[in-house]
């Protein structure tokens, strides 16, 4: 009887139909539980850590009593690390990009190299802490020192600026290339003074999104022995003799912000939980901004540039 | 009228010249004026290119020699390791206690621990970054995803030890009121706040590919009256697998390789347990444990961090082929 069959195929629609509904509510939840957990997260900070977060916590060094304890130094450590950071890791692997895309032939060598930094960007950060000990602590003698964290860090962050970097680059249609070729450049004028230039905002939003990234990581830097209590600054870069400018702070130990956090954390009194979470929310900070940073320059290079 | 010819510069440069050049002309014109030749990349810009090309190409050979880098200093101070402690010794010891007088070198509680924590937060993330995923890509509306999508990838920008803070003084005794005799140290709160934490990896790589899918398919299930669940699960899942794949392989390394919540919250004690509700050691929060307190250069507590980090490497590494198998195995081409 066709009108049984009738009802029977809009009972299947209706069930098919209610659990789209279902799934579509689900999908809801499903995105709901990390944007929850992080203001959750984000919350919880903020009603631990507000307490402690004033002048005298940002400016004092650590100390034996919580409410004395401060993070300069830590500040400071992360500061000069991430200097060193940015500056092994731009360079090198802004090249190892441009190589990749503008110069790389098409063979074993150029996969090998790709696949490898794919297979970099999935190795435990832990990992380039136990080669960092090996290698520049001990290899070359380069001590535990914040030329050792800045390199190792460098070294973490070095697949997030070479992916953004081919990222950057391949947005740059080819008629650039054929214009400044037929004009007569050379393979280097053409990066120096079109493809660099151009894909300049993709390349700094992939800088600030994996120095954003090394401020907070510190297990990397716990195995290559950074301090925990630092009760000093590192040597002024600037001397008043002759050359001027001194290189000792290069040398000397250092602790970062995450890890002040963590031996915060680590130790059973409440009271330092509450530093923690101050110096928690002081790292938040950074790295929110640097990431709305990095939004943000995206966001102005893409209005900017019309192909 | 004297007909002069100039030859275009173009000309005077290549093999063409000589041949194209008019012939000769009457001896009682003077000779025609050679033009200047004109500069290409001459040969000290050519060296300049070649040596800015060797420069680019040592930049990125580089990652090359800092996998050397780590498989070396792992494999080395191994080597060293394993010349003391006998390979089937780590393997099957049940008892990990390198720093003890009674001093054990099973490698297995900290796998154990590795892989419980670890299974927790996938069980966590894979779902949840799953559904997440398809949501984003077929039922949210352009906005909300434009929103969302940015907001949950901040989830991996958080500092992992602001995620183990959260996860030993608000996740814990959050458990601990649904649970009353979880301990203050387990495994449960720490992979739960790894799972969320992975989470965005999961979910925007999977939604990149299943955004790749070609509209038509989407089209053509459409049409043949199916629904938007029938669509994303039966059409759009499947055709992105081989990327979707590619995302599981990732949040599994990062859920292993995990470092700081474990050290905080799980606990830092070898536990030859699968129990989540239970504290244990993992091999990365052994690593820290090690390498906070002083040990020597060179003696065979400190050989242990290395082969605990080669011990790691190897899980991530037999995960990644796996992955790429898979991946191959489950592309598909439309």
């Amino acid at each position: 009887m066709p009108g049984e069959i009738l009802m029977a195929l809009r009972k299947d629609i209706a069930r098919r139909k209610r659990t789209d509904k279902v799934f579509s509510l689900l999908g809801l939840m499903a995105t709901l539980v990390g944007v929850v957990t992080l203001l959750a997260l984000m919350i919880d900070l903020a009603w631990d850590g507000t307490s402690r977060l004033n002048w005298a916590f940002l400016s004092a060094f650590p100390s034996r009593f919580p409410e004395k304890a401060g993070i300069l130094s830590a500040w400071v450590g992360t500061g000069v690390v991430m200097f060193v950071t940015a500056l092994a890791a731009v360079p090198m692997g802004v090249a190892a990009g441009v190589y990749l895309e503008e110069y790389a032939p098409k063979n074993w060598m150029t996969t090998l190299i790709e696949i490898n930094i794919a297979n970099l960007a999935g190795v435990p950060s832990i990992v380039y802490g136990l080669m960092a000990l090996g290698l520049f602590v001990y290899k070359f003698k380069l001590g535990m020192s914040v030329l050792t964290a800045g390199l190792t860090l460098a070294l973490l962050i070095l697949p997030i600026v070479i992916m953004a970097t081919r990222e950057a680059i391949r947005t740059i249609p080819s008629s650039i290339r054929e214009a400044a070729f037929a004009v007569g450049a050379t393979q280097w004028q053409l990066v120096r003074h079109h493809i660099l230039p151009y894909s300049a905002g993709g390349i700094l939003t992939g800088v600030i999104i994996g120095l954003s990234r090394a401020i907070g990581e510190s297990a990397p830097l716990i195995t290559i022995g950074a301090l925990t209590f630092i009760a000093f600054l590192p040597a002024s870069p600037f001397t008043g003799t002759f050359p001027f400018i001194s290189f000792e702070w290069l040398k000397s130990p250092y602790t970062v912000l995450p890890i002040q956090a963590f031996n915060w954390i680590s130790r059973p009194q409440k009271s330092f939980h509450l530093n923690a979470a101050a110096a928690g929310m002081v790292l938040m900070a950074m790295t929110l901004a640097m990431n709305g940073a990095a939004i943000w320059i995206r966001y102005r290079f893409r209005k900017r540039i019309k192909w | 009228m004297s007909q002069k010819t100039y030859s275009f510069p173009l000309k005077n440069r290549g093999s063409l010249a000589p041949r194209l050049a008019p012939s000769p002309a009457p001896k009682t014109e003077s000779p025609l004026p050679t033009l200047p030749r004109r500069k290409g990349p001459g040969r000290l810009q050519r060296w300049r290119e070649r040596a800015i090309q060797a420069g680019l190409f040592v930049a990125a050979a580089s990652s090359i020699a800092i996998t050397l880098g780590i498989v070396g200093i792992l494999g080395f101070e191994s080597i060293s390791f394993f010349r003391q402690v006998p390979l089937l010794n780590f393997l099957t010891d049940p008892q990990w206690t390198p720093l003890f007088d009674d001093a054990h070198y099973g490698i297995m509680p900290l796998v154990a621990g590795t892989a419980t924590v670890a299974a927790v937060a996938l069980c966590l993330a894979l779902p949840v970054g799953t559904v997440t995923a398809l949501y984003l890509s077929e039922y949210a509306p352009h906005r909300v995803r434009e929103i969302v999508k940015p907001f949950l990838e901040l989830l991996t920008a958080v500092p992992t030890v602001v995620y183990g803070y959260f996860a030993l003084l608000f996740v814990t005794p959050l458990l601990k009121h649904l649970i009353p005799s979880l301990p203050g140290f387990n495994m449960l709160s720490a992979g739960l706040v790894i799972g969320v934490m992975i989470i965005p990896y999961v979910s925007s790589l999977s939604e990149d590919a299943m955004r790749a899918v070609p509209m038509h398919l989407r089209e053509a299930s459409y049409a043949m009256g199916a629904t938007r669940f029938q669509t994303s699960v039966r059409v759009v899942f499947p055709a992105a697998l081989s990327g979707v794949a590619s995302a599981y392989v990732l949040g599994f390394s990062r859920a292993i390789g995990e470092t700081m919540v474990v050290a905080i919250a799980a606990g830092m004690q070898p536990n030859l347990t699968f129990n989540p509700l239970q504290p244990a050691a993992t091999i990365t929060a052994y690593i820290v444990q090690v390498s906070l307190g002083d040990l020597p250069h060179g003696s065979l507590g400190y050989q242990t961090i290395f082969a605990a980090g080669l011990t790691l490497m190897l899980m991530t590494l037999v995960f990644n082929i796996g992955g790429h198998v898979l991946r191959k195995r489950f592309r598909e081409k439309y």
